[in-house]
C-alpha cells in the first residue's frame, strides 16, 4: 500500500493541488455571481493623467533649464510652505543654472533655517541655511505636520516625480484638476447623478486625478499671477502647474541628461562591439557546418 | 574532463609552464571554458544564456560591492542612503540602475535558460546533477533577490518584506514564533534590515560556489545540444575556444545592449513607484506587488482561496514553495528516454502551452486581485502542477517519438542541426563513421 501511494506520488499531490484550485474556482465564481461587486465612484471617476510634455521626455531628453527655474520658483513661493524637498541640497541649485553666488542668497533668504545647536548655550536653536545644507523641513515633525494640515501630512516631494504612476504628468494634473463634484462628469456620465450620495468629507477637495477622488491638499494654484516670473512668462495655473512639474521630476532624477548622453555612447559603442563579435564569430566557425 | 579527444594544455612560454607544475589553474581554465572543453557543434542561441547568467552575476557582484560602500543597513538612513548614492555619488545612480535592472536581467537570462533545459531535456540523464543544483542557484537567487528589495527601505520593500516573511506565519502552531525569530522583530525593522543585508552581501558568492559545481557536473558529462543526440566522436564537436567563446561574444553583446537600453533610457521600467516612497509602517500600499520575476509565484499564492482540511493561507504557501521544489523530481517524472522537444511531438506542444500558462501567471501575479483576475489565476495555477506532476508523467510513457538521428554530424550535414527531421530522413542514411 505504501509503496503503491510512493509510486502515484507525483499523481496525488497534483491532484490534490488541482482539486483544491478547483474548489477555490468554484467559490470565486459563485461570490462573483451571487454577489457581483459593485462599481465604485473611483472606478467610473477617476481619471488618468492628461499628456504632458516636457524636454525631458524621450531617450534625448534634456532639462530646459528656465522652466526648472520657474518651476523652483512656483515650489518656493508656493509648495515649500507645506512641502518638504529633504532630499535635494541648495547646491544642487547650480545644476539648474544658478550661479555659487545666487545660491548661496537662495540659501540664506530661505525663510526656514536649519535646526542646531546655541554654540554656547547647547539649547536648541536654528541658524541660517548655507549651499551645503539640504532644504529644510517647513515642519518640525509629523505631529506639527498634522496639526498645520487637518490632519494630513504633505509628502515630500524630492521623489514625487518618480513615486506616483505617471510621474510629472500626474503632478500636472494633479495640480489643475481640481473641480465642482456637483457639476463634474466623464465620459458622459454625471458624478452626481450616478452616485447621489457621494459627498466630499469635510476638510477635502474634490479631484479626479487622484486615486480615491478626494484628497487633503487644498487647490494651491488658484490664480493667474500667483507668482511673477522674472523672464516674462505668462504666470498661468496651467503654465505654474507645468513649470513646478518640470521641476520636480529634475529633483527626482537631477541626473537625468547625463544618463541620457552616456547611454547614447554606450548604445552606439555595443553596436560596433556587436558587429565585430559578430564578424569574429563568422569568421571562426567559416567552413563549418553547425 | 569529457572527450578522449579533447585537447591538451602545453603551455609554451617557461613561466606558464612554471606555473602549470605548481598550480594547474591555466590548466584547470583552459579544459573548462578554453580549448580542453569539446563541445556539441550544432548549439543554438539558447546555448547563450548559461554564460549569460554567468556575466549577469559578475555585474550584479561588482556593482553591489560598490554601493554597498555608500549604503547604510539602518531603518533611519538606509531610504536617505540610497538617494545619496543617486545624487552626490560619483556615477551612484549609474551603479544603482544597474544593479536593480542587473537583477532583473539575470532573471531574464536564468528564466530562457531553465526554458532551454526543458526544452531540450537537459534535466534527464546523465545530467540530473546539473539540473538539481541549477534549481538550488535559482532558489538562491530568489531569497538574495527577495532581501535585495527590501534594502531601499521603500514602501515596497518594507511591505514585500511584511508579506513574504508573513508566509511563515501560515506553519501550524510554531509558524509566528519562526517569523518573529526570522525578523527579529514584530514587524520588520532595525533588526531584520540589518540581516537582509549581510545575507544579500554573503548569498551572491554562495550562488557563484554553486556555479562552480553546476559547471564541474556539466562537463562530466559534457554539453547537451538540440538534437539531444549525445556526442559520438570527434567529429561531432568543436573546442569550446574560439568557436563558442565567439558566438558568446555576440550573445554578450546584445544582453549588453538590450542591458544598456534599460538602464540609460528606462531605468524604472521594471520598478514600481511606490518603491520611491520611504518605508511606512502605519501606511499600506493599495496594491502589494512584488517584483516582476516573482508574479507567477505570486499569483499561485493568492490563488488559493478555500479551505480544505488544510486552511487557505497554508495551502498557498504549500504550493507556492511546491512549484519551485517540483523541478528537483523533473528528471525522475519525466521517464522519455529521448531528451529534445524537437522529436517529442506531445511534449513539444505541451512545454510551448507551459510558457503561456507561465506568462498568464506572471499576467496575473502583477494585476490587482480582481474575481477576473483570480478565476484565471486559479485555472493557470492548476494548470501549472498538472503540467509537471500529471501531464508530463503520462506523455512520457505515452508518448510516440520520432526517430532520432545517428548523430550530431549527420542531422548537422543534413542541415537540420536539431530541428524536426522526417522520417524520411534518417531512413536511408547511413551514420557517419566513428
Amino acid at each position: 500500500m505504501v509503496s503503491l501511494i510512493l509510486r502515484y506520488l507525483n499523481y496525488i499531490i497534483g491532484a490534490a493541488f488541482a482539486f483544491v484550485l478547483l474548489l477555490a474556482l468554484w467559490g470565486t465564481a459563485s461570490e462573483l455571481i451571487s454577489n457581483p461587486p459593485e462599481e465604485t465612484a473611483e472606478e467610473v471617476f477617476h481619471l488618468e493623467p492628461m499628456a504632458l510634455h516636457l524636454q525631458s521626455d524621450g531617450p534625448f531628453g534634456t532639462y530646459d533649464l528656465r522652466q526648472v527655474q520657474r518651476g523652483f520658483q512656483v515650489y518656493k513661493e508656493v509648495c515649500s510652505a507645506c512641502h518638504s524637498l529633504k532630499q535635494v541640497a541648495f547646491r544642487d541649485l547650480q545644476k539648474i543654472g544658478y550661479s555659487e553666488a545666487q545660491v548661496k542668497a537662495i540659501a540664506a533668504d530661505w525663510q526656514i533655517e536649519q535646526p542646531g545647536v546655541n554654540k554656547d548655550t547647547g539649547e536648541a536653536a536654528t541658524r541660517p541655511n548655507v549651499p551645503a545644507d539640504r532644504f529644510p523641513l517647513p515642519f518640525a515633525n509629523d505631529v506639527a505636520a498634522r496639526a498645520a494640515n487637518n490632519n494630513a501630512i504633505p509628502p515630500d516631494l524630492s521623489l514625487m516625480a518618480k513615486a506616483r504612476e505617471g510621474g510629472p504628468a500626474y503632478i500636472h494634473s494633479l495640480l489643475v484638476g481640481y473641480t465642482d463634484p456637483k457639476t463634474y462628469t466623464h465620459d458622459g456620465k454625471a458624478l452626481m447623478k450616478e452616485f447621489p450620495d457621494f459627498s466630499v468629507p469635510t476638510g477635502l477637495h474634490f479631484n479626479p486625478y487622484f486615486a480615491n477622488l478626494n484628497i487633503a491638499m487644498p487647490p494651491p494654484l488658484t490664480q493667474e499671477g500667483q507668482v511673477q516670473y522674472q523672464d516674462g512668462t505668462r504666470p498661468t495655473i496651467n503654465q505654474m502647474a507645468k513649470d513646478v512639474s518640470a521641476f520636480l521630476m529634475w529633483a527626482a532624477e537631477p541626473n537625468l541628461t547625463k544618463r541620457h548622453a552616456t547611454g547614447v555612447g554606450v548604445v552606439l559603442f555595443l553596436l560596433i562591439f556587436i558587429g565585430l563579435t559578430f564578424g569574429a564569430y563568422r569568421n571562426v566557425w567559416r567552413g563549418i557546418k553547425h | 574532463m569529457s572527450f578522449p579527444w579533447a585537447e591538451e594544455y602545453k603551455p609554451k612560454h617557461p613561466a606558464m609552464q612554471w606555473v602549470d607544475q605548481r598550480l594547474p589553474l591555466p590548466r584547470l581554465v583552459y579544459n573548462a571554458i578554453g580549448a580542453g572543453y569539446p563541445v556539441p557543434r550544432n548549439l543554438n542561441y539558447f546555448w547563450n544564456f548559461g554564460v549569460l547568467a554567468g556575466a549577469a552575476l559578475a555585474i550584479q557582484i561588482v556593482t553591489g560591492i560598490v554601493l554597498a560602500m555608500h549604503y547604510a543597513p539602518n531603518a533611519a538612513t538606509a531610504f536617505g542612503s540610497v538617494e545619496h548614492i543617486m545624487r552626490d555619488i560619483n556615477a551612484g545612480w549609474l551603479l544603482r540602475y544597474c544593479h536593480a535592472t542587473g537583477a532583473s536581467m539575470f532573471f531574464i537570462v536564468v528564466y530562457i535558460h531553465i526554458f532551454r533545459g526543458l526544452y531540450y531535456g537537459s534535466y534527464k540523464p546523465p545530467r540530473e546533477m546539473v539540473w538539481l543544483l541549477g534549481v538550488v542557484i535559482f532558489l538562491l537567487m530568489m531569497a538574495t533577490a527577495f532581501m535585495g528589495y527590501v534594502l531601499p527601505w521603500g514602501q515596497m520593500s518594507f511591505w514585500g518584506a511584511q508579506v513574504i516573511t508573513g508566509f511563515f506565519s501560515a506553519i501550524p502552531v510554531v509558524g509566528e514564533n519562526i517569523r518573529i525569530w526570522l525578523l527579529g522583530g514584530y514587524a520588520p525593522d532595525q533588526a531584520a534590515l540589518n540581516r537582509f543585508f549581510s545575507l544579500h552581501y554573503l548569498l551572491p558568492f554562495v550562488i557563484a560556489g554553486v556555479i562552480i559545481l553546476h559547471i564541474w557536473a556539466l562537463h562530466i558529462p559534457g554539453s547537451n545540444n538540440p538534437t539531444g543526440v549525445e556526442v559520438k566522436g570527434e567529429q561531432d564537436t568543436v573546442p569550446f575556444h574560439p568557436y563558442y567563446t565567439a558566438k558568446d561574444g555576440v550573445g554578450v553583446g546584445v544582453f549588453l545592449l538590450v542591458f544598456a537600453l534599460l538602464v540609460f533610457f528606462a531605468p524604472n521600467y521594471l520598478g514600481h513607484p511606490d518603491n520611491y516612497i520611504e518605508a511606512n509602517p502605519l501606511s499600506t500600499p493599495a496594491h502589494i506587488v512584488p517584483e516582476w520575476y516573482f508574479w507567477p509565484f505570486y499569483a499561485i499564492l493568492r490563488s488559493f482561496t478555500a479551505d480544505f482540511i488544510l486552511p487557505a493561507k497554508l495551502w498557498g504557501v504549500l504550493a507556492m514553495f511546491g512549484s519551485i521544489l517540483l523541478l528537483f523530481f523533473l528528471p525522475w517524472l519525466d521517464r522519455s528516454p529521448v531528451r529534445s522537444a524537437n522529436y517529442r511531438p506531445v511534449y513539444r506542444i505541451f512545454s510551448w502551452v507551459l510558457i503561456v500558462d507561465v506568462l498568464l501567471l506572471g499576467y496575473v501575479g502583477g494585476s490587482e486581485a480582481t474575481p477576473a483576475y483570480l478565476l484565471l489565476g486559479q485555472v493557470t495555477a492548476a494548470y501549472y502542477f498538472v503540467h509537471f506532476l500529471i501531464i508530463i508523467p503520462i506523455v512520457s510513457s505515452l508518448e510516440r517519438t520520432r526517430p532520432l538521428p545517428n548523430s550530431i554530424t549527420e542531422a548537422v550535414l543534413q542541415g537540420k542541426s536539431g530541428a524536426r527531421m522526417k522520417e524520411t530522413a534518417v531512413d536511408g542514411h547511413v551514420a557517419p563513421a566513428e
